[in-house]
């Protein structure tokens, strides 16, 4: 469950002006529910993500997971409860795959043996072979496994909670459906709650059983795609599913 | 038992005592005067003497000096008055200027000045012999009727101090038309060749008896006394008082040309100073003759003495620069040993010092400012100063040349520490923060290990920078191969030069290469 309640986000910059990332912000994720926050950039969709494993603090309003306000709970316990997926994967390129998976492992003082074994078993869940790339660097992976590495490192302490800022969004379009035809299922099964950030809509579809269209700061409709395409709240709803049509016609 | 203990250190403490530390600065003359006292103070005293040449320059003597790392160096009354007492008005009168000093140094700093030795080292004209003959020029007045036609070459110093051309222009009303910047060890060759007319050089100089020149009168009385004399520590000499009876041997016993030709056996006929002085005091009587009259030193030193040689007759030749190297490749390699070694703990300490500053700095923005600033203010400050700052604190030794070393290699790795660690990819502090490292954690397993290639690259630039500053510390006696470059500089001995500076030179490039392949070795993996 992660739950945000009336949330709002203000940055100062250095000069002083204030900008408001995100306005009245209400939204409840259901456990093993797969999320997906959707709109343009910068209408504060990854602020919100980065409100969960508070990267960010929220200016007024409460962030909860699983039923605890964040601002309560000790920080590392916290986000290390929660995987977290970056656009670019986020790999330390000085350490090997199975390194970068396990670093958490690592810290959280686990036998090497253990950690040997779910190095493989999170390569095989994102289908990658552990033989052939266990002990390569990221500079030796294409952009696609770098992308199933960092999601297996996100999973590496079997979080009960995974947030994804645009995991696909720097892939080539067949890389990127492989990938999503590989991890569907995965996530399913897996019975996570996951919060996913993206702003391609065929993506959001494709992984979350529900989505919420952001727009300056605002979540302007939450709901299936057929909630969406069926009553779309206003215009800007309707504009944005347009884009979707118009590529598969 | 401990009384034994005690017997001992106290018999340690009174012999350390009675070794005597003379100072010399790095030029023939000083060498020489040093030598004079040393000898002159061990043969008629009980006093053990221990010699410190090669001290770059005034400054550096004095602060020895001043610190007790001296006990005694010869020192001259114009630079006396002008350089240490940092008076401005010029003293002309010989007399008056010599008490005048030797009361402020012992009123303010208890130093004492002891008998002159005689001779006057001051600035001087010298013109071509065949153009002064052809112009009729015996004193410096009589330029200004020529001052149109005569190309004069100054060294820098002369050119630019009060009591060099600027005032002496001003004082004979001469205004030179033609005259540039000649760096003093090649004037006499540029004088030579004809490549000009006139040059500034010291009274006392052992190539005016090589050189066709002819040294002008200051017939106005215009360069200021330049007398040398013993100046001794009012602590050493109350201890000693038989110093000052062992020097007043050599009062006055030096004219300007036995001062010219000791100066002229060492730079030109590669007498070692120590032989030159021997030989001058078996000569008047100082020291009591062991030397054969047969003696290199002693027949070199006759010879300049009766008849100086035909002008521009070439001088015995000394050893090139191979037979130099096979003569001392063992002192080369030590000194080279030593020099690695102070840059190889000056380096280590500074690193030992900047990492953690530098992490302290990525994330206090005031503290990086004052940290950063100060280290810059450190490398701006010229290295023979920072020495001369070192010789208070640490005394004047190896120490104080490492602490020097370690102040200039700081920067480069403090800067380069910031700068890895700041610079590391946003992303993935992002991914290490969001996954839930700890900042330490963060530190140690993705910040450095990312910073590391720059950090080297910081301590690589430090290593070079060393290597070079460390010739330095010759200046102050600590040894490394820039002994010989200061020897080499004080006897104008161009081979022994390179003896130093080839070595020094190729372990630069050593150090800048093998630090690029560890470099290499550590971080295979980073981006690149």
């Amino acid at each position: 469950m992660i739950e945000f309640q009336s949330v709002h986000k203000k940055f100062v910059d250095a000069n002083g002006r204030e900008n408001v990332a995100l306005h009245d912000l209400s939204l409840a994720i259901a456990p093993g529910e797969v999320h997906c926050l959707i709109g343009t950039s910068g209408c504060g969709k990854t602020t919100s993500l980065r409100l969960v494993n508070r990267l960010e603090d929220p200016t007024v309003g409460k962030v909860l997971v699983g039923g605890e306000d964040v601002s309560g709970v000790d920080i590392i316990q916290l986000r290390r409860r929660i995987g977290y997926v970056i656009q670019t994967g986020g790999l330390f390129p000085h350490m090997t795959v199975a390194q970068n998976i396990s670093v958490l492992n690592t810290l959280e003082g686990q036998r090497e043996e253990v950690i040997r074994e779910r190095v493989r078993e999170l390569l095989s869940l994102v289908h990658l072979d552990a033989d052939q790339f266990a002990s390569r660097y990221p500079r030796e992976l294409s952009g696609g496994q770098r992308q199933r590495v960092g999601i297996a490192r996100a999973l590496a302490l079997d979080p009960e909670y995974l947030l994804m800022d645009e995991p696909f969004g720097a892939l080539d379009p067949v890389t990127r459906s492989q990938l999503l035809a590989d991890l569907q299922p995965v996530f399913r099964d897996l019975g996570k709650t996951v919060l996913l950030v993206t702003h391609d809509l065929e993506e959001a579809f494709a992984f979350g059983q529900r989505v919420s269209l952001m727009h300056a700061g605002r979540i302007v409709q939450t709901g299936t795609r057929e909630d969406l395409e069926s009553s779309p709240a206003d215009a800007f709803v309707e504009r944005f599913l347009q884009t979707l049509r118009r590529p598969s016609q | 038992m401990r009384g034994l203990v005690s017997l001992l250190v106290t018999a340690a403490v009174l012999t350390a005592q009675d070794r005597i530390r003379i100072g010399a600065k790095n030029f023939t003359e000083s060498a020489v005067l040093a030598e004079l006292m040393a000898q002159t103070i061990e043969a008629h005293t009980d006093l053990e003497v221990e010699l410190r040449t090669g001290l770059g320059g005034t400054m550096i003597c004095w602060a020895a000096l001043l610190s007790g790392e001296v006990d005694i160096y010869a020192e001259y009354t114009g630079t006396g008055w002008a350089t240490i007492l940092g008076n401005t008005d010029k003293l002309t009168d010989p007399l008056r200027a010599f008490f005048e000093v030797q009361r402020r140094c012992r009123e303010d700093h208890d130093v004492h000045w002891l008998e002159p030795f005689g001779f006057n080292n001051t600035y001087a004209l010298a013109m071509r012999e065949d153009l002064a003959a052809d112009l009729g020029v015996t004193r410096i007045s009589d330029l200004v009727g020529h001052q149109d036609t005569l190309r004069a070459g100054f060294g820098f110093e002369f050119g630019s101090r009060n009591d060099g051309y600027p005032g002496l222009a001003t004082a004979y009303g001469l205004d030179l038309v033609n005259t540039r910047t000649v760096e003093h060890a090649l004037a006499y060759e540029a004088i030579q060749s004809g490549a000009i007319d006139l040059m500034d050089a010291y009274s006392t100089d052992g190539k005016l008896l090589r050189f066709r020149v002819r040294v002008l009168e200051d017939d106005r009385r215009f360069f200021p006394p330049y007398n040398a004399a013993p100046m001794v520590r009012g602590a050493t000499l109350r201890r000693h008082p038989e110093i000052q009876r062992a020097l007043s041997r050599l009062a006055f016993r030096l004219t300007d040309l036995d001062a010219q030709a000791l100066n002229y056996i060492v730079e030109s006929d590669g007498v070692a100073p120590r032989d030159a002085a021997r030989a001058f005091l078996e000569m008047v009587g100082v020291v009591e003759g062991e030397l054969s009259s047969a003696s290199k030193a002693r027949r070199a030193l006759a010879l300049v003495g009766k008849s100086p040689p035909e002008p521009g007759e070439q001088a015995t030749a000394r050893p090139g620069f191979v037979e130099l190297w096979t003569n001392r490749w063992r002192l080369v390699l030590s000194l080279l040993a030593q020099h690695i070694w102070m840059v190889l703990v000056a380096v280590f300490w500074a690193t030992v010092i900047s990492i953690p500053l530098g992490i302290a700095i990525t994330t206090r923005p005031k503290l990086r400012q004052v940290l950063i600033g100060s280290a810059g203010v450190l490398q701006t400050i010229p290295s023979m100063a920072l020495l001369v700052f070192m010789i208070p604190l640490l005394g004047m030794n190896r120490d104080s040349a490492i602490a020097a070393l370690i102040l200039y290699a700081i920067l480069p790795i403090l800067r380069n520490t910031y700068t890895g660690i700041a610079g590391v990819d946003r992303d993935l502090i992002d991914a290490a923060r969001g996954m839930g490292m700890r900042p330490r954690q963060m530190l140690r397993r993705v910040q450095l290990p990312l910073a590391l290639p720059t950090i080297m690259a910081g301590v690589r630039t430090s290593a070079v920078i060393s290597v070079g500053v460390a010739t330095l510390a010759a200046f102050i006696g600590a040894g490394g191969l820039g002994q010989l470059i200061v020897e080499g500089l004080y006897l104008n001995y161009g081979a022994m030069i390179w003896l130093g500076a080839i070595p020094a030179a190729l372990l630069a490039i050593a150090t800048d290469q093998v630090l690029g392949l560890v470099a290499a070795r550590i971080s295979p993996h980073a981006p690149r």
